[in-house]
């Protein structure tokens, strides 16, 4: 039996403005397998987004304890927390957050610098995540000379150069068109087929149902665990 | 993420934001630039006074008429008082008192009108003896320099300097010609060498030396006053002696004790090291000056740096998503301040240098640039981007993934 990628436990998360005290999650149970890929969804509001920061080793809970490949991670400090991030987690974000000044290729290659993997190596890697993607003639280009779908798969591709335990996806579609969302969430089912666990956090139900698995967030509680039955 | 790797993160964002790079680096511009150039100027400055001093002659005393009180007053004013005359100085170069003297040269100095034909030109005429040329290390170009026969017969007799020459004669060899001064027909019996002194410094090299009996003369006076006497000792090691000697010597001829002395000995190094002063004075009031805009560079750097963090939250954010600890953010912000700073530094220095070399032919003053200088200011420079990048660096660094990301 292999480590679960993900392994949540009665994980909280409190935050306190001034007097007021905002419980976001209220007692998290999840577990994600090796290769799975799981959509987690909720309304704005339902600690959603909480819970994919925490997932993303961005945050640390206030109660409970997460392990991530089998590392608890639940209050590691900021400086070890940015290596997991490095070594762990591949994300792509709703706002693709390539940075505008750098090449497609050098975008990808971003999170080998971090890495300590050298120029050499660092450049072929990221070629090969780009091929992977399906962008390796547009490596020169800047993401202002890609459109909104190429800039994420891109986005993508520097996800995966670092081979990650998980693909850590918020909202990845929010901003793209319908034809160049099918085009993402198709690279996504690909590379689950390849066997890379992902994880996909959106609102949209069409968006979920693309995923074998879905976790339903509401008020800070899973709501549901349901296998995929339904079309 | 090495330094190698930090530095080219840092560069790339210098050089992506052209304009706001330029204009933060201009006040580093500025102000080493014009600490390149004050500097220079002070040194210039004090190089011109040496070489001055040193044109005088080596090992030299400078007697003076009159002498300055601690309290501040003049006791017999500095050149008009007549307390100094050919009888000091011909005590002075008694072997018997005063052994450490090697040779004296009493002088006199007027300034008068030159004629020759139609040409004239006014210049200052020094009184002399013949030990003048070697107490004051001159050579001659051409001709002879006066005798002493010559001074004890007034003898209608000069010696031009190469400036005073050239003014009255263009190339022509002024040797056997006559000048006019002040209705006394002067034979030119020779023709200076070019003084040590910089180039750019004529005094020395515009004069008329004539025996000092012929200058008293022209200039009908009727006391033996001299207004310089100049002491060569015997070796720089006898210097001091000397000085004691002379001073003795002066004290017993005048019958005055030494809180009373009517004239006053300068060495060379005092000299110097008075005209020296006023120069630092300068150099710290110009430099300070310097100094301020250098901070006011540097704050302009740290304005700038922040609101480029500001900025560039989104950025920060997601490096840190990717895996950038806090540490390799602060290093980035940094290098990236230090850069700025540096590359102000190297433009301002260059500048600096450029301006050394231009001014002088502008203000008629030596510029000299130093290579510590140079590197001094280069390492100010770079200090300020790292002193003042430290600050807004750490704020780039304590800044969450979540909150940077978020913004928009």
């Amino acid at each position: 039996m292999t480590a679960p990628v993900i392994s949540l436990d009665g994980v909280r998360k409190t935050y306190a403005t001034g007097s007021l005290s905002v419980e976001a999650l209220r007692g998290i149970d999840i577990r994600i397998d090796p290769g799975e890929y799981v959509a987690i969804v909720g309304p704005s509001g339902s600690g959603k987004s909480t819970l994919m920061h925490i997932l993303g080793c961005l945050d640390v809970p206030t109660a409970g304890t997460y392990a991530l490949a089998g590392r608890d991670v639940s209050d590691l400090a900021e400086t070890d927390l940015a290596r997991i991030r490095n070594e762990e987690i591949g994300f792509v974000f709703q706002q693709f957050n390539l940075l505008p000044d750098l090449t497609a290729l050098r975008n990808v290659a971003l999170p080998l610098v971090y890495a300590g993997v050298a120029g050499h190596d660092r450049e072929q890697r990221a070629r090969r995540a780009l091929e992977r993607v399906g962008l390796a003639d547009r490596a020169a280009h800047r993401p202002g000379e890609l459109s909104g779908g190429q800039q994420q798969r891109v986005a993508v591709a520097r996800a995966l150069v670092t081979e990650p335990s998980m693909i850590l996806a918020d909202e990845p579609t929010g901003n793209l068109d319908s034809v160049s969302s099918a085009d993402v969430l198709a690279l996504f089912r690909e590379l689950h087929d390849a066997g890379r666990t992902i994880v996909l956090i959106t609102h949209e139900h069409e968006v979920a149902a693309q995923a074998d698995r879905i976790i339903t967030i509401l008020d800070g509680q899973v709501e549901a665990l349901d296998r995929r039955s339904a079309s | 993420m090495n330094w190698l790797e930090t530095l080219r993160t840092a560069s790339d964002a210098v050089r992506a934001h052209r304009l706001r790079s330029r204009l933060t680096m201009l006040g580093i511009v500025i102000g080493i630039s014009s600490v390149v150039l004050t500097v220079g100027l002070g040194q210039g400055a004090q190089n011109k006074v040496r070489d001055q001093i040193d044109a005088l002659g080596s090992n030299l005393l400078i007697v003076s008429p009159g002498s300055s009180t601690g309290s501040g007053g003049v006791r017999g004013g500095f050149g008009s008082a007549s307390t100094l005359t050919l009888d000091d100085a011909a005590a002075i170069a008694d072997e018997k008192v005063a052994p450490d003297v090697a040779r004296v040269a009493a002088t006199t100095s007027t300034t008068t009108s030159l004629t020759v034909d139609t040409t004239n030109w006014t210049t200052r005429i020094v009184g002399t003896t013949p030990t003048w040329q070697r107490v004051r290390a001159r050579t001659l170009e051409s001709g002879r320099f006066f005798t002493q026969a010559e001074v004890n017969s007034a003898a209608n007799v000069v010696v031009l300097g190469p400036d005073t020459a050239s003014e009255l004669f263009g190339r022509g060899d002024p040797v056997g010609r006559t000048v006019t001064a002040n209705g006394t027909s002067l034979t030119v019996v020779g023709v200076l060498a070019e003084s040590g002194a910089s180039s750019d410094d004529a005094s020395e090299d515009d004069v008329a030396v004539v025996p000092v009996t012929t200058g008293q003369r022209m200039s009908g006076a009727t006391s033996n006053a001299v207004s310089t006497v100049y002491v060569e000792a015997t070796s720089a090691g006898s210097l001091s002696a000397a000085y004691q000697e002379v001073q003795a010597a002066l004290l017993t001829a005048h019958g005055v004790s030494a809180a009373d002395a009517d004239f006053s000995i300068a060495t060379q190094d005092a000299l110097l090291e008075t005209a020296n002063s006023t120069n630092r004075t300068m150099t710290i009031l110009l430099g300070g000056l310097a100094a301020i805009s250098l901070l006011v560079g540097g704050i302009g750097v740290m304005n700038i740096m922040l609101v480029s963090v500001t900025e560039r939250i989104r950025e920060i954010g997601l490096r840190k998503a990717l895996g950038a600890t806090p540490s390799a953010i602060r290093r980035q912000f940094l290098l990236e301040a230090s850069l700025l700073g540096l590359a102000g530094g190297v433009i301002g220095a260059l500048i600096g240098v450029a301006g050394a070399r231009v001014l002088p032919s502008l203000i008629d003053q030596p510029v000299s640039v130093s290579v510590p200088a140079i590197t001094a200011a280069l390492g100010v420079a770079l200090g300020i981007g790292v002193g003042f990048g430290v600050y807004p660096a750490s704020r780039a660094a304590r800044l969450t993934p979540i909150d940077a990301l978020r913004s928009e």
